[in-house]
């Protein structure tokens, strides 16, 4: 299986803007740097618009950086990469596939013979609880079950890195707490490094060793706040006084605009 | 379900009611409008002494053959024409003129190129499927969600990946749309084809009723055939939907 050296994430120097038509480009990532280790979670925080979704583009290879790089285990970043599954703010299903369809797609792309898929499948869908919806469709589904299988999917490769962007962002409160719970324990089987992307400070703190935090666009890092939690987290954690110093200190890098939200 | 049927059948018989009514109140002779019953008949007879059958498979084949040609080529072309923004603007204005100009203008044209066979009758009906194929896939590749494109790409799809998994599935419910626009059409053609000139199929065998034989019956039964073709085919091409496209 893996060890938990592997999955190691460097981001150094990565600048990034786009073209805008008519008008200067628009720069989203300022010299951005970000190191995560092996089996590591680290939760991203900061203003909308200010890079975040850009920035996992990046490191999962679907963007080049202008400058800077990105390197996974030593390796260059260059494109896509099997190593690394990403999930996306919206479940991106193929509508007209079943679930199971759906989360062997990967795989039927990469050539893995009809049986083992099947059997890869199977465990993949167990693991997320979605056993019984195996084959039904993604309209069928409620947004909770759709989100898990999109993360069934980016899980059916084994990656050595998972990249999730606000991936329960959709979902009602108690169903997100729910979810971040599995989620820990889920990585507390596999522990694939995670980069995670949040709106809220509590599901930072919970899902999170490092809280990352970022400025307004262009996005750089301006703090990064190690969670004094150790062992398997509990939602009842959340109300220690340690991690609400936490809090305070990645609040007082947000902008007040977010803190309202 | 069984009551949209029930419907459908309620208004075909309420359709030959009327048409029954007009004739009576009407009081119109036979060779004017004949009675729904004297082309049943007449349809019953021109099937069994073989008058109608080798008509209607000249035009079947015509249709066919149009049909398969125009949405194949409608196809291809809609594909180029929605995945590059280049190819839209350069060639559209070229596919438009030729939509605009009526096909019954070109018929004659088509038939002294062509002659009586059945090339002429294959371009015409082909000609007329392509444009609503060639738009409604135009729209169905243009509609691909983005994101399901860059999952592909994050999941490093080959171009024949993209194109068989993602952007054909999404596209196939509008590419419907123009099938079943198209089948339809392919049957006008083929019949717009012989009127310009053919020795075989029911565009002919309604001009032979009207003129040398007189038989107006015979006429009507030519024109039910026709309009069951029509309703078969398209049929075909819903159940073909359903196979492929099915609920979502
Ligand atoms: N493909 C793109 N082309 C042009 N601008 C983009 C693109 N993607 C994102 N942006 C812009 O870059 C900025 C950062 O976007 P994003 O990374 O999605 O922010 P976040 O996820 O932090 O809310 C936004 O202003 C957004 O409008
Ligand atoms: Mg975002």
């Amino acid at each position: 299986m893996m060890t938990a050296t592997r999955g190691r994430i460097d981001v150094r120097g990565v600048r990034l803007s786009f073209a805008r038509p008519g008008i200067d480009p628009l720069p989203v990532l300022d010299g951005l740097d970000l190191s995560v280790a092996g089996g590591e979670i680290v939760t991203l925080i900061g203003p909308n618009g200010c890079g975040k979704s850009t920035l996992l583009r990046v490191i999962a290879g679907l963007i080049p950086a202008d400058s800077g790089s990105v390197r996974l285990d030593d390796a260059l970043i260059a494109g896509p990469d099997p190593r690394i599954g990403l999930v996306f703010q919206e479940p991106r299903l193929l509508p007209w596939r079943t679930v199971a369809a759906n989360v062997g797609y990967p795989m039927e792309l990469g050539g893995v013979p009809a049986p083992e898929r099947a059997e890869r499948v199977a465990s993949a869908l167990d693991r997320v609880g979605l056993r019984d919806a195996a084959h039904q469709l993604p309209g069928q589904l409620s947004g909770g079950m759709r989100q898990r299988a999109a993360l069934a999917r980016a899980l059916v490769l084994e990656p050595d890195v998972l990249l999730l962007d606000e991936p329960f962002s959709a979902l009602d409160a108690i169903t997100r707490d729910r979810f971040n719970v599995e989620l820990l324990k889920l990585w507390g089987r596999l522990r694939t490094t995670i980069v995670v992307v949040t709106h809220s400070i509590p599901e930072a703190i919970f899902l999170g060793d490092r809280v990352v935090v970022l400025s307004r666009r262009p996005g750089r890092v301006v703090a990064d706040v190690t969670v004094p939690l150790a062992g398997p987290r509990t939602l009842e954690d959340l109300d220690a006084a340690a991690v609400t110093s936490a809090a305070r200190a990645i609040r007082a890098h947000l902008d007040p605009e977010v803190e309202a939200a | 379900m069984r009551s949209t049927t029930l419907l459908t059948v309620a208004g075909g018989l309420g359709f030959l009611a009327l048409w029954k009514a007009i004739v009576v109140i009407g009081g119109y002779p036979t060779f004017i409008l004949p009675p729904p019953e004297l082309v049943a008949a007449r349809l019953v007879t021109g099937w069994t002494s073989g008058q109608i059958g080798p008509h209607a498979a000249a035009t079947l084949v015509e249709v066919m053959l149009g049909f398969g040609v125009g949405a194949a080529l409608g196809l291809i072309a809609g594909y180029a024409l929605g995945r590059s923004s280049i190819v839209a603007r350069v060639v559209s204005p070229y596919l438009v003129a030729a939509q605009a100009t009526p096909i019954l203008a070109l018929a004659p044209v088509l038939a002294l190129w062509f002659g009586p066979g059945l090339l002429g009758k294959v371009i015409i009906a082909a000609l007329i499927v392509f444009f609503p194929v060639a738009v409604s896939a135009m729209v169905g590749i243009r509609s691909v969600d983005r994101g399901l494109l860059e999952l592909g790409r994050s999941l490093r799809a080959t171009r024949r990946q993209v194109l068989l998994t993602l952007e054909i599935p999404a596209a196939l419910p509008s590419i419907f749309g123009g099938l079943r626009i198209g089948i339809t059409l392919a049957v006008v053609g083929a019949i717009v084809g012989e009127w310009a000139g053919a020795e075989r199929g029911l565009g002919v065998l309604v001009n032979i009723a009207r003129g040398s034989l007189f038989d107006i019956p015979l006429m009507f039964a030519t024109l039910v055939t026709i309009a069951g073709f029509g309703v078969t085919l398209y049929l075909v091409v819903v159940l073909f939907e359903r196979r492929l496209v099915g609920v979502r």
